[in-house]
């Protein structure tokens, strides 16, 4: 077990090695939701939203929620793609003709993503603050936040992996991400609340599990606990679901492709 | 199974989906030798080293390493072998000294012997003072050198080096060669994969040829070309008609000195005891049957030679210099 750690961490640290040697990756990834969706986004909708339609005081504040979980999906979405250049170019060949236990690279993966994915839901939170968005539920608010963005994310990469694992090139890879990511976005409570979407756009958008955690995140910061708790507790238990059928997609994948 | 023997494969196969990359395959290698996989792109040497190193499973067959099964004992044999990858599969962000590191931990040896290894293995490919700089900016023989370092790093019993010199400059290539020889010095047996001759030729002890997924021919690359009986003589003629072919090769059949002879591409390849007598007679006859002379070139057995034997074709396309 110790043994694990050691290898989860030195694979970990490889990651953050490679992060924080591509400077300008590094500043987009971090940078993009904020700038685009929050800021530009944000301020572009304060006056053509209507706050009676939102139910939130204004369109910025409304939409914390659902940048904080788009960086979740984005993230989570992309957390394969540095498995598949490993598996193109044969590093991950190396790694697996050593005596490590075959989970450490996905557990790696699955840290460092989530260290990520925490960081950049706090510095949006701050950024959200300096436009006077002030999440309602408080410290103890932002942790469920971070908690269940962090508990989405996990299916996410799980897919994310799965998919760099099945996939012939990275072009495939990379249209598969293109699909998957933007109508998730658009049939979900992101951008807009579901009361306002038209009733097919609304169906569809209830099956996304991203709707669900948007309606978890939302009311912890705009709203208080007696409104967020029950919507807490649905998220949960669709993410326990989703979760169990990512990994489980992901886990055959994995064994399919390196036995 | 005898205690010399350090890896033992028999009756491998692989297919992927339909194809039969891997067939009926079985050798030995022998403790303390270089033994290379001599084929073309494609020829299911890759599969058999992949196999070998634990990362594919084989569809029928066994192989072990040191009497290990390569995948009921999957994890053992990991902590015999050492890996050296083709020379893309190093990460372009870490360093030199960051690839060791990483890979000293997930072997996990201690931190002081670890780093004690890693300085030693430095000064051994010669990476000193490029350890610090990101594997970007390194050349190829750099990054084969790193790559050498890190296969070596668990202090492996059995080295895998996939096309060691593929791409490299000669003078690199040397320089690897050399390493290579020294790893075999110290004791270390050493399976390599190649497409280049030469490099069959001078760096190992024994060879197997493999096309098509099979072994053609297996053994020290001296008796392989012994095996072929005689130096050879290629003709080439401008007019190379099967009748003409056939011709001729029925008037050169009776010459005393002719071991045998075979069609190759546009002429004949004739097996002689010398050159002294063979050429002008067989330059003579040539004329005699009435056979343009387009090319005539002569030389002593070629582990290419072998190769066309065993394959009916050659692993070069380039013409074959005469060798003096």
């Amino acid at each position: 077990m110790n043994e694990q750690i050691q290898e989860v961490l030195a694979l970990t640290n490889r990651w953050g090695k490679r992060l924080s040697r591509e400077k300008f990756s590094m500043l987009f990834t971090l940078a993009q939701p904020m700038i685009f969706w929050l800021i530009f986004f944000g301020n572009l909708f304060q006056r053509a939203a209507d706050i009676q339609v939102l139910q939130a005081p204004n369109y910025m504040s409304f939409l914390a929620a659902g940048v904080v979980v788009m960086t979740v999906l984005n993230n989570g979405l992309a957390g394969g793609i540095d498995l598949l250049f490993d598996k193109e170019n044969g590093f991950l060949e190396r790694l697996m003709s050593t005596p490590i236990k075959r989970s450490s690279i996905i557990l790696s993966r699955f840290l460092f993503v989530m260290a990520i994915t925490g960081m950049q839901i706090l510095v949006i939170l701050a950024v959200a603050f300096l436009f006077g968005v002030v999440p309602e539920t408080g410290i103890l608010g932002i942790t469920v936040i971070l908690l269940i963005g962090m508990l989405f994310g996990v299916g996410l990469t799980a897919i994310s992996m799965a998919m760099a694992f099945t996939v012939k090139s990275h072009g495939d890879f990379f249209s598969m991400l293109g699909f998957l990511s933007l109508p998730m976005i658009f049939l979900s409570s992101a951008l807009v609340p579901l009361a306002a979407m038209p009733g097919w756009m609304q169906a569809l958008a209830f099956f996304n599990p991203m709707t669900w955690v948007i309606d978890a995140v939302r009311p912890l910061i705009i709203a208080g606990w007696s409104e967020a708790l029950p919507q807490v507790g649905m998220a949960l238990i669709v993410l326990a679901a989703f979760d169990a059928l990512c990994l489980y997609g992901g886990a055959k994948a994995f064994k399919r492709s390196v036995g | 199974m005898s205690t010399s023997v350090a890896i033992e494969v028999s009756n491998l196969g692989k297919v992927y989906d339909t194809v039969e990359a891997v067939k009926n395959l079985s050798l030995s290698v022998q403790h303390g030798e270089i033994f290379g996989l001599l084929g073309p792109n494609g020829a299911g040497k890759s599969t058999t080293l992949r196999i070998l190193i634990t990362t594919l499973s084989p569809t029928t067959g066994t192989a072990t390493i040191l009497g290990h099964d390569v995948v009921k004992e999957a994890d053992t044999v990991r902590r015999l072998i050492g890996y050296v990858a083709q020379e893309r599969a190093i990460d372009r962000f870490l360093t030199g000294r960051e690839h060791l590191l990483l890979f000293a931990e997930l072997y996990h040896i201690p931190k002081q012997e670890a780093l004690s290894r890693i300085a030693t293995l430095l000064k051994l490919v010669n990476l000193e003072n490029d350890a610090d700089r990101v594997a970007k900016g390194y050349s190829g023989g750099m990054k084969r050198k790193l790559d050498i370092a890190c296969g070596l790093l668990p202090h492996p019993k059995i080295l895998f080096l996939d096309e060691p010199t593929l791409g490299l400059d000669v003078q690199s290539r040397l320089n690897i060669w050399e390493h290579i020889r020294q790893l075999k010095q110290q004791g270390i047996t050493i399976v390599i994969t190649t497409n280049y001759l030469d490099e069959a030729d001078q760096l190992c002890d024994r060879i197997a040829i493999i096309d098509r997924g099979e072994i053609r021919a297996m053994g020290a690359p001296k008796d392989l070309k012994a095996s072929l009986g005689g130096d050879g003589v290629w003709l080439t003629l401008s007019d190379a008609t099967p009748e003409a072919l056939e011709q001729l090769t029925t008037a050169l059949q009776g010459l005393p000195f002719v071991r045998g002879i075979r069609p190759r591409e546009n002429g004949l390849d004739i097996r002689v005891d010398g050159p002294e007598k063979a050429l002008p007679a067989i330059m003579e006859t040539t004329h005699k049957v009435g056979c343009l002379l387009d090319g005539i070139e002569y030389h002593r057995p070629r582990l290419d030679d072998v190769f066309v034997a065993h394959t009916g074709r050659s692993l070069t396309n380039e013409p074959a210099a005469p060798e003096a």
